[in-house]
């Protein structure tokens, strides 16, 4: 009986520890990730969260504080303030990942194309220079400003100016990696170039890739919101954590939790992502991990 | 040294040459008819056309950028469509405030971020550490517009210490002044504090690693003389670049923050622009700041040299 004890311990400690090695390690990854996780769930499941509808108006219940009824209280239209911030979250997220995706699979391509041919690359990267040289939420702006605002716009407006980051990021792996025998070797048998990118560019660039596409997704979420904040961004029909803020504005000194609350959610969202961003950075790149 | 700013000036061009045209595009870019558009649902076949006109848009594209960009180098940036005022001069009406807020942040961020890091560095693995460390990815977490309205909350609403919004202009005395830019500085800098804040770090912990540091603790020198002295000045070329690179990150800033505090600068021309398509001030304000910019770097990468004297081009 004893012995049975003791030797089934050590197995259910050692799988324990295994998680619990992991957690201890790499405690910003955990933390970040069950953060995003709840988040991510709670906006795919939003129509079962929420306790109305979000864009249904009632005018005789509008700028209620919170209640059993409204747990977040009641917008200028009488909208549920917790249901439109449950569905607020679908937004971001739909933006950050798409703008993460586009923007690193587009970098990449054009990084790796303008790290291996000389021909092209002086012109990307003075056309990446200038790009860089407008501020990115000005970018998306002058975008946004000559389109029917809609969630498609948004991506596309912050996509590119994510993109000249992404280039800058693969085209000097390539750089550096190009100039290695073992690279030189490959193309001395007669390895064709689409291959070397593929076999061997590629899976040296993917690590710091998927950190800076974190790092991108977290941008892109800020940028989403301060747009949207602006009148900008998502449309108004549909919430988003920026346009419930722009629209609690005019409340502000006598309900700040209208303004705070969907900011409390958007901070937190971005820092959830941020977090996952500096775990995967320190768990790829420990060498980088002790500098930064 | 004359030779390295005039390349220096050179490898401009092309960046503010792909600048222009961008912005050019960008009207270009849009599906469908950027006048029809800029002229909203509303609008009648002959305002459209008015637009069209006096946008340019009914001649060729080679001949729109060319004058275009012939007026640019006049130092004529276009009309408003909205006001029919010039754009230069509704910028230079805004530049005051934005410039002061942009400045005073800059102020704030560099005089608390950079002992920061150096601390943080100095005291690498300590509470203090992480301490800036976390404060650093709060930084850059939390966006500024929320960070904006906790303050206003907390120190106008509150405690009504400062007044919630708006802007005096320095003549009319320092403390209305401050009193009023103090918070959306506050606000602002806390981004750009977190970048300077890590990056001093990172340069730090590099530079503390050396051997004339040890040496230089060996002869006795103080503490505060061995970090300020040799290790800050030998660690401050990546912290410039990025100051200089994050002043893009403080102009998106600019935008939302002058928003919030209700600030008549840039920023609010840039959203009172958006809400009536008034694109000629969009693309005024878009040269504007991405000219601003490329100053600002080409300024960073002169001080180099005097940095750090090693760097010869």
């Amino acid at each position: 009986m004893t012995s049975a004890t003791a030797n089934a311990v050590p197995i259910a400690s050692r799988s324990r520890t295994g998680v619990h090695a992991f957690v201890r390690r790499h405690p910003t990854v955990v933390i970040g990730g069950a953060l995003l996780l709840l988040i991510g769930i709670a906006s795919i499941v939003a129509p079962w969260l929420a306790t109305t509808d979000p864009i249904s108006i009632d005018p005789s219940h509008r700028l209620r504080s919170p209640s059993s009824e409204h747990w977040f209280g009641t917008d200028g239209f009488g909208r549920d303030l917790y249901s439109r911030v449950i569905y607020g979250g679908r937004v971001s997220l739909i933006v950050g990942l798409s703008v993460a995706t586009l923007a690193t699979v587009i970098g990449l391509a054009i990084g790796l194309v303008s790290g291996y041919l000389r021909a092209v690359d002086a012109l990307v990267m003075r056309v990446m220079d200038g790009m860089m040289a407008i501020p990115a939420i000005m970018l998306a702006i002058a975008l946004i400003a000559l389109s029917k605002a809609s969630v498609v716009i948004v991506i596309v407006a912050v996509t590119l100016p994510e993109v000249p980051r992404v280039v800058r990021l693969v085209r000097s792996i390539v750089l550096t990696i190009r100039e290695q025998p073992y690279i030189e070797a490959a193309t001395a048998i007669g390895t064709s170039v689409p291959r070397i990118i593929l076999r061997h560019l590629l899976p040296n660039a993917l690590p710091p890739l998927i950190v800076q596409a974190t790092y991108i997704c977290a941008s892109a979420v800020l940028i989403e919101a301060a747009l949207s904040f602006l009148g900008a961004g998502t449309p108004p029909e549909i919430p988003s954590w920026g346009n419930i803020m722009a629209e609690a504005r005019p409340y502000f000194q006598l309900k700040p939790a209208m303004v705070l609350l969907p900011g409390l959610f958007l901070a937190v969202t971005v820092l959830a992502i941020n977090l996952v961003g500096d775990g995967l950075r320190d768990m790829l790149d420990p060498r980088l991990a002790r500098r930064m | 040294m004359h030779v390295y700013l005039i390349r220096r000036l050179l490898a401009a061009v092309p960046v503010i040459v792909v600048v222009t045209v961008f912005v050019f595009a960008l009207l270009h870019l849009a599906p469908g008819d950027p006048a029809a558009i800029i002229a909203g649902d509303l609008a009648s076949a002959e305002d459209v056309a008015k637009i069209r006109a006096n946008l340019g848009l009914d001649r060729p594209l080679l001949i729109q950028f060319f004058t275009w960009v012939g007026q640019l180098l006049h130092g004529d940036l276009g009309n408003s469509i909205f006001s029919a005022h010039p754009v230069t001069q509704l910028i230079g009406q805004r530049l005051e405030p934005t410039v002061t807020l942009t400045l005073m942040t800059l102020f704030i961020s560099v005089l608390l971020a950079v002992p920061l890091g150096v601390i943080a560095a100095w005291r690498a693995g300590s509470w203090i550490d992480r301490g800036v460390m976390g404060f650093a990815v709060f930084g850059f977490s939390v966006p500024g517009f929320v960070i904006g309205y906790v303050l206003i909350w907390l120190f106008a609403i509150e405690l009504d210490w400062l007044p919630v919004q708006g802007y005096t202009p320095l003549a009319k005395g320092f403390w209305p002044w401050l009193s009023n830019i103090i918070l959306p500085s506050v606000t602002l800098a806390l981004a750009y504090m977190a970048l300077i804040a890590r990056i001093t770090r990172a340069s730090m912990l590099e530079t503390l690693s050396q051997d004339y540091i040890r040496t230089a603790h060996a002869k006795g020198l103080s503490t505060p003389s061995v970090l300020m002295g040799h290790a800050l000045r030998n660690a401050s070329v990546p912290i410039v670049t990025v100051i200089g690179i994050g002043v893009a990150l403080l102009i998106g800033g600019v935008v939302v923050t002058e928003s919030v505090f209700a600030i008549p600068g840039l920023g609010r021309l840039t959203v009172d622009a958006i809400l009536r398509r008034d694109y000629p001030v969009i693309q005024g304000i878009i040269l504007v700041f991405s000219g601003a910019y490329v100053v600002v770097n080409l300024v960073v990468d002169m001080l180099y040299t005097v940095l750090d004297p090693r760097i010869r081009y």
